[in-house]
């Protein structure tokens, strides 16, 4: 029961109030074009007919919870998943490209960190590169990355998910290059009393020491990386995924599809970010941490 | 005269400072941690340093260690120089903490310096049984480090310094951070495991009962610049049981530690 009251109840109050936040939002914001429509058809409804007619119009500036509530069961719940209207297939490109960046991207950043903190001139040189790469916006690099690709050839899953590549290697390459450093001077101490290698440091030391920290940075690339296929979607006329939806929901007015395609992408991440936790916490606690 | 001190005459010294200096360059300028110390430390001693804060003391278990490079002077441990003797494994060291790993459990802890000088499985496990047997741990095995009490964990790190046989412990405060009646059961333990495996130990503390009370021999130390003041032999019989803490012997040992480290202005500020 301590569960339900540490962690599901506040969630809970804090849904309870944005979803509170987003009524009035859709009520205010909706009103104006309300009035106009009432006003041609000269109508003259009452406080809650107006408030009710705010809240279900077909094409609204913002969307009521309970429309994008609707339209997201709909398309996740009541079409076949091969169907190109359901959500649960858009997702699923979304993701496929997302996990595929998250890998190379992790990869690439542990192999940065680990030339960074064993040869010097990387350490003097990298960093200052690694940060201005991010820097850079993606939106303006994803459409070069993919013509650029596309002209030798390459056209695709690869292209979609170097981009998330580009924006999760960055976390993992801060996050492991603290992590392989953090072993305390008195372990680094011992281990050379055993005069041992610096591959017997690395392996024996340096990566047991740096999992933590490993797991914490792959939270936040993971995130990342679905942005990052989002926004590779999005200027490249793909014709599938979150990003490619977003884009076409929103040539045609259809708000409410956006939102229902928002949603369905912060559930992809919460997914996401939820299962790397728990590998992490399996991991930790078969590296015999104290269950927490 | 004890086996030890009879061996130690012997001429078979285990280390052996000769006008050894060490100065540290800092922001502030030279700081001068070791100055003119000569010592010679013979095969069975249990030596004892002491002294207060920036003595010195630790700094010398590191140049034994290879940890610390002496500036002047000449040091060799068991003839070589201290390099030769790391790479060739001949000391275990104990640091002020345990130092454990906490991702590995006790019986993986003690088979790290086994793991790192290539010792086969079947002789590994045939080792870690002994150590752990020698410092009362049996049984512990499979714990991980936050299991354990401070004093059991600095069990595990006293047995891990003993897994390879090296013939030479250098102990740097080991028992600094534990309370006083832990204290004194791991000082029984130690004599005893002492008696049992006829190692050379230098032992660093800030106690002085404790020094008296394990050593052959306590080198009184001093600060500003860190050096020695005073060798004092220990007149008390190998078989040391705690009450021997009440002897007049064993207080006008301590006392004349005490007198050392007036000597050399240890208690000014």
């Amino acid at each position: 029961m301590n569960r339900v009251r540490d962690s599901i109840v506040p969630v809970l109050t804090i849904l309870v109030g944005l979803v509170v936040v987003w009524y009035v939002a859709a009520i205010l914001l909706n009103a104006p074009f309300q009035r106009d429509l009432d006003r041609r058809a000269g109508e003259t409804p009452g406080t809650v007919e107006f408030i009710g007619k705010t809240l279900s119009q077909p094409k609204p500036t913002m969307p009521a919870p309970h429309q994008v509530a609707q339209d997201f069961f709909k398309n996740t719940f009541l079409r076949k998943i091969t169907s190109n209207r359901s959500l649960v297939y858009h997702a699923w490109v979304t993701l496929s490209s997302t996990l595929l960046g998250f890998l190379f991207g992790t990869a690439l950043g542990i192999l940065i960190a680990v030339g960074i903190v064993h040869v010097l001139a990387l350490d003097r040189s990298l960093m200052p590169w690694i940060i201005a790469s991010q820097t850079v916006p993606i939106l303006a690099v994803a459409p070069m990355v993919i013509v650029v690709l596309a002209a030798i050839g390459i056209t695709g899953l690869i292209p979609k998910s170097l981009i998330s590549t580009y924006l999760s290697f960055f976390p993992v390459a801060v996050g492991m290059v603290k992590g392989l450093r953090s072993p305390e001077l008195m372990h680094l101490d011992l281990m050379h009393t055993y005069n041992a290698s610096q591959s017997q440091v690395f392996w024996k030391l340096r990566v047991p020491a740096s999992v933590p920290f490993l797991f914490a940075s792959m939270k936040v690339a993971v995130a990342a990386s679905l942005v990052g296929a989002i926004v590779a979607e999005l200027p490249t006329g793909a014709v599938a995924g979150i990003g490619s939806k977003l884009l076409q929901a929103s040539y045609y007015s259809q708000t409410i599809e956006m939102w229902s395609a928002l949603v369905a992408g912060s559930i992809v991440a919460a997914i996401l970010v939820t299962a790397v936790g728990i590998v992490g916490r399996l991991v930790d606690r078969s590296m015999g941490a104290r269950p927490a | 005269m004890t086996v030890a001190e009879a061996k130690a005459q012997a001429g078979t010294s285990v280390v052996d400072a000769k006008n050894l200096g060490l100065t540290f360059r800092t922001n502030d300028g030279p700081v001068q941690a070791l100055t003119d110390v000569n010592l010679t430390i013979g095969k069975g001693e249990f030596v004892s340093f002491i002294g207060p804060s920036g003595c010195g003391k630790t700094t010398f278990l590191r140049v034994i260690a290879d940890l610390e490079q002496p500036t002047e002077g000449s040091i060799s441990i068991n003839g070589m120089t201290p390099q030769q003797a790391r790479e060739k494994r001949a000391y275990g060291y104990v640091f002020q903490a345990a130092a454990l790993f906490p991702w590995r459990n006790i019986a993986k802890n003690v088979a790290l310096p086994l793991e790192i000088m290539g010792v086969t499985a079947a002789e590994q496990k045939q080792r870690i049984a002994r150590v752990m047997d020698l410092v009362n741990l049996t049984g512990f095995e499979n714990k991980y480090p936050w299991q354990l009490s401070g004093g059991m964990q600095q069990r595990a790190s006293i047995a891990r310094a003993l897994a390879f046989d090296a013939d030479l412990l250098l102990m740097d405060e080991p028992f600094g951070a534990l309370d006083e009646i832990v204290r004194d059961h791991l000082n029984k333990q130690l004599l005893e495991l002492w008696a049992r495996t006829d190692k050379t130990i230098c032992f660093v503390t800030h106690s002085i009962p404790e020094a008296v009370y394990l050593s052959t021999r306590i080198v009184v130390m001093s600060p500003r610049p860190g050096r020695v003041t005073d060798v004092i032999e220990s007149t008390l019989p190998k078989e040391r049981p705690l009450d021997i803490r009440e002897t007049p012997e064993f207080l006008a040992i301590a006392h004349r530690v005490r007198e050392g480290l007036h000597a050399g202005h240890s208690y000014e500020d």
